[in-house]
């Protein structure tokens, strides 16, 4: 950077806006920031915290198109399903946090094969996304797909298996540093006997039955645990109990909320204000996503922009750009495959400690596919979102270089443009034609303007969010 | 140790989805392969012999001279201990070379960076292919991953070659931090430099080298010229863009490519039958074509696949087995069989499944000291075995 700018202006409203929906949604077009800008801010957060106000999507024509849902076999169309619902929901935050927990309790698809288990664990995760963190723990504890994914079916009273208690305590609720090894072995003993359902011998691969949960009382450890220093005869629920007085706990999810929420580099004081909410609200995940949309570090200029887009949300945000997909419609395999492409294969995480994000989303292989597949979706004048934009730059009329690049910046996003971007932008609108739409070739001008909109979304900065 | 004019070059090709060992490299000499194979059998008179105890399917035809020359290494009965029948884990068990617990660095990430660890040439690592394999996941070492040579590039979807070229020309300067900015300065500073500064360059720093690797890789279409022909076969055009950009002297040291799906459940008789002809005629070409450029010399390929197959035939096909088989081949290689052909016997079988013999990592290891002369320990994470293949 060559010259060092004075601390930018704060946000304007639409950009605070645009900056909300890209966080707690998938991006929203100008029309939905308008309505959201006459609602204000506070009301439009509530609307999306609110999310059950909102009506569901209709499952059943999900599932009548995309049959495999429902049946499970594969992924690719639990993925399809999962896509379609993050372009047309009506809750936004919803999907948006089902997203997070599903990053944050990473189970994948490539152990158990099973595409309706997992399909019933994001299931499960968005019922419980936003209420309280006891009952999600719970749950997840008791989700099939992940007792099998980390093995908790062989952990019994005659043999401990370790692997789900670990992982509960280091990578699902405290965070290393926090515990000892005896906490692990104890933490472990408790979810002894929690097991799956004995299913009829499993085809495999031909027959796919999705997994249950069933507790074994003959396999439950029911002696005397010390976890974090509290001794009972503790089974699962008491020890999930006992992790959420820890206040480490209240300080791991408040961190992994404002890294997926607001910006790659944390903030320990905005982190210490989404930690005492969790905690004084018995961890209530809505009041803690209440004070992390209202918090200062979310609403600043800092955060605007400044965390590298998932995959799955620039698929998802260019989609809803381009006004696609608004039916469940068989071609929607291309966004599902883009997505495993950049990066981001849905329901498939590499590993238990999920993605690795930020800057780590990017090589050059991945962000080659980013720029194409944004570039080749926009260039297409005959989607109705495209369509719609070319219109509104077409009813302004005569524009500068400058005026009509804003425009687009501002219709696409807004979103921050770094000067050296927008300088070449310009540049390229100039050194061509400026569109008149004086009617003299309109055509000539609608396309000049596609070409800018493919430009923009080819920017590094509209990988950002 | 290898002594070659050019730096050893690698290429790798992955048989997705479990390929069947026994119908692979048959052991036709051997009666339990009959019994074991009631339905799913190849007819005896159609196995391309290689001794009187085995033999090739006989859609293998254009891969047995590599073998009757002495340029083709099987290693018979590879795996890892404690198989998991799952593709994707077991992909991810040769992908990282770590079978005991859940790792991300690919091997292949690990190769790149001891050749290249100032990623001065972009173009070190080729893949053919849509997203790339796990096998080259480490953080700071560029793959170029081509889905087809003669498309590949930025932007691809703009409507016309000239308006490409401008496109291309206005994100060169949009991915340049060196105020190459056509001129122009901003109406107002919209970014504040500090706040989001290292990953924004970051990006232009790839997104510049992924311009400059497609313009390299240009190249190579446009110089190439053969008298080979090359199957109509996905494979085919990935090992011939693979042939383009090794005969154009890019430097490109890894090379990467798959084929499938070998997951023969069911129909396998005909599935398989295609698949190996496919393969074996476009590996065929590929080493044609190398020899007919005078870059053969310092090429071997690897072919794996991330399991076998059950023994027993299930009626139509076979289900997910252990032991598979791996093959190298090239001018360099000392053709021969490796290892021991697992056994049929049934008190040698686990789970109806063939035991292996050859740790992957063994075949790893042997590749990387003996061929690319790079210390194995850290990339294999261990010590094995060194086999005499190369």
């Amino acid at each position: 950077m060559a010259v060092s700018s004075p601390r930018a202006p704060a946000l304007t409203d639409l950009e605070l806006m645009a900056h909300l929906y890209r966080r707690a949604g998938f991006g929203a077009t100008r029309a939905e920031l308008d309505r959201a800008l006459a609602l204000g801010y506070e009301a439009a957060l509530e609307e999306l915290l609110q999310s059950e106000a909102q009506p569901p999507l209709d499952d059943f024509l999900i599932h009548r198109y995309y049959v495999d849902v429902q049946e499970g076999r594969q992924i690719n169309s639990a993925q399809y399903g999962w896509i379609y619902r993050m372009i047309n929901t009506k809750r936004p935050l919803e999907e948006k946090m089902t997203l997070f927990w599903h990053g944050l309790f990473a189970t994948a698809y490539f152990k158990a094969e099973k595409g309706k288990t997992m399909v019933n664990q994001i299931s499960m995760l968005r019922k419980h996304c936003l209420g309280d963190l006891r009952t999600l723990l719970i749950e997840l504890s008791r989700d099939p797909a992940m007792i099998h994914w980390l093995d908790n079916q062989y952990n019994t009273n005659e043999v401990h298996n370790e692997n789900y208690g670990r992982e509960l305590l280091e990578l699902f609720s405290m965070g290393r540093g926090n515990y000892t090894e005896d906490d692990v072995k104890n933490c472990a003993r408790a979810f002894t006997g929690w097991g799956l359902k004995r299913t009829v011998p499993g085809f495999y691969p031909y027959a796919h039955f999705d997994l249950e949960f069933e507790f074994y009382p003959d396999r439950h450890d029911y002696g005397e645990k010390t976890v974090l220093g509290e001794t009972g005869n503790f089974d699962g629920p008491d020890v999930v109990d006992v992790i959420l007085r820890q206040p480490a706990t209240a300080s791991f999810i408040a961190r992994r909320l404002y890294q997926f929420f607001v910006s790659d580099t944390p903030d320990p004081d905005a982190i210490a204000e989404i930690a005492s909410a969790l905690r004084t609200t018995r961890y209530d995940i809505r009041a803690a996503m209440r004070t992390l949309f209202m918090s200062d570090a979310f609403r600043s200029q800092e955060s605007f922009c400044a965390r590298v887009k998932y995959p799955v949300e620039l698929v998802v945000g260019v989609a809803r750009l381009t006004g696609d997909y608004t039916f469940p419609e068989y071609d929607i395999t291309p966004l599902a495959l883009a997505c495993r492409y950049m990066g981001q294969d849905l329901m498939n995480p590499p590993s238990v400690e999920g993605w690795h994000t930020g800057k780590e989303w990017i090589d050059t292989g991945n962000l080659v596919e980013r720029i194409n597949f944004a570039a080749e979706r926009v260039g297409d004048s005959s989607k109705p979102g495209i369509r719609l934009l070319v219109d509104q730059v077409k009813a302004d009329g005569r524009m500068t270089a400058e005026q009509l690049v804003d425009r687009c910046i501002e219709l696409i996003g807004p979103f921050a443009v770094k000067e050296g971007t927008y300088g070449s932008l310009v540049g390229f609108v100039e050194q061509d034609r400026v569109p008149a739409f004086d009617g003299t070739d309109d055509a000539a001008d609608e396309h000049r303007v596609v070409q800018l909109l493919q430009l923009l979304v080819s920017t590094r900065e509209y990988q950002m969010a | 140790m290898a002594t070659v004019a050019k730096p050893p070059t690698l290429v790798v090709l992955q048989l997705t989805g479990g390929n069947d060992p026994l119908n692979t490299v048959i052991p036709y000499g051997d009666p339990l392969y009959w019994d074991n194979r009631p339905t799913v059998r190849i007819p005896e008179q159609e196995i391309l012999h290689i001794d009187n105890q085995y033999g090739f399917h006989p859609s293998m035809a254009a891969l047995k001279p590599f073998w009757d020359d002495g340029k083709m290494a099987i290693l018979a009965g590879i795996g890892y201990p404690n198989v998991d029948y799952s593709h994707f884990r077991s992909m991810d068990i040769w992908y990282t070379a770590e079978p005991e617990k859940i790792a991300t660095d690919g091997w292949l990430g690990k190769v790149v960076r001891e050749m290249d660890p100032k990623a001065d040439n972009v173009l070190t690592a080729v893949n053919f292919g849509r997203g790339l394999p796990r096998a080259f996941t480490l953080d700071g070492v560029p793959v170029a991953s081509v889905a087809e040579l003669d498309s590949y590039g930025l932007l691809t979807s703009l409507a016309s070659v000239a308006e490409r070229q401008s496109a291309l020309d206005v994100f060169s300067c949009m991915y340049d931090d060196g105020w190459n900015d056509m001129g122009h300065r901003p109406v107002r500073p919209r970014q504040p430099a500090e706040s989001v500064g290292d990953v924004l360059r970051y990006m232009g720093r790839t997104g510049l080298d992924a311009q400059k690797g497609a313009d390299v890789l240009r190249t190579a279409v446009d110089g190439y010229s053969s008298t080979v022909t090359y199957p109509t076969s996905s494979i085919a055009s990935s090992l011939k863009g693979i042939a383009q950009v090794k005969i154009a002297g890019l430097g490109t040291r890894v090379f990467y490519c798959g084929t499938g799906s070998f997951d023969t459940h069911a129909n396998q008789l005909k599935v398989h039958a295609e698949l190996w002809k496919d393969v074996s005629e476009a590996v065929s070409a590929f080493f044609a074509d190398l020899r007919e450029h005078g870059e053969a010399d310092d090429v071997i390929m690897l072919l794996w696949t991330e399991f076998g197959r059950r023994a027993r035939d299930n009626g139509a096909g076979t289900d997910h087995g252990a032991g598979g088989h791996a093959f190298v081949i090239g001018e360099a290689v000392k053709g021969g069989l490796y290892g021991e052909y697992p056994s049929l016997k049934e008190h040698d079988l686990t789970l109806g499944n063939l035991q292996y013999g050859i740790d992957f990592r063994s075949a790893y290891a042997s590749i990387l000291e003996r061929w690319l002369e790079i210390d194995a320990k850290p990339i294999v994470n261990g010590s094995f075995e060194q086999l005499a293949f190369v």
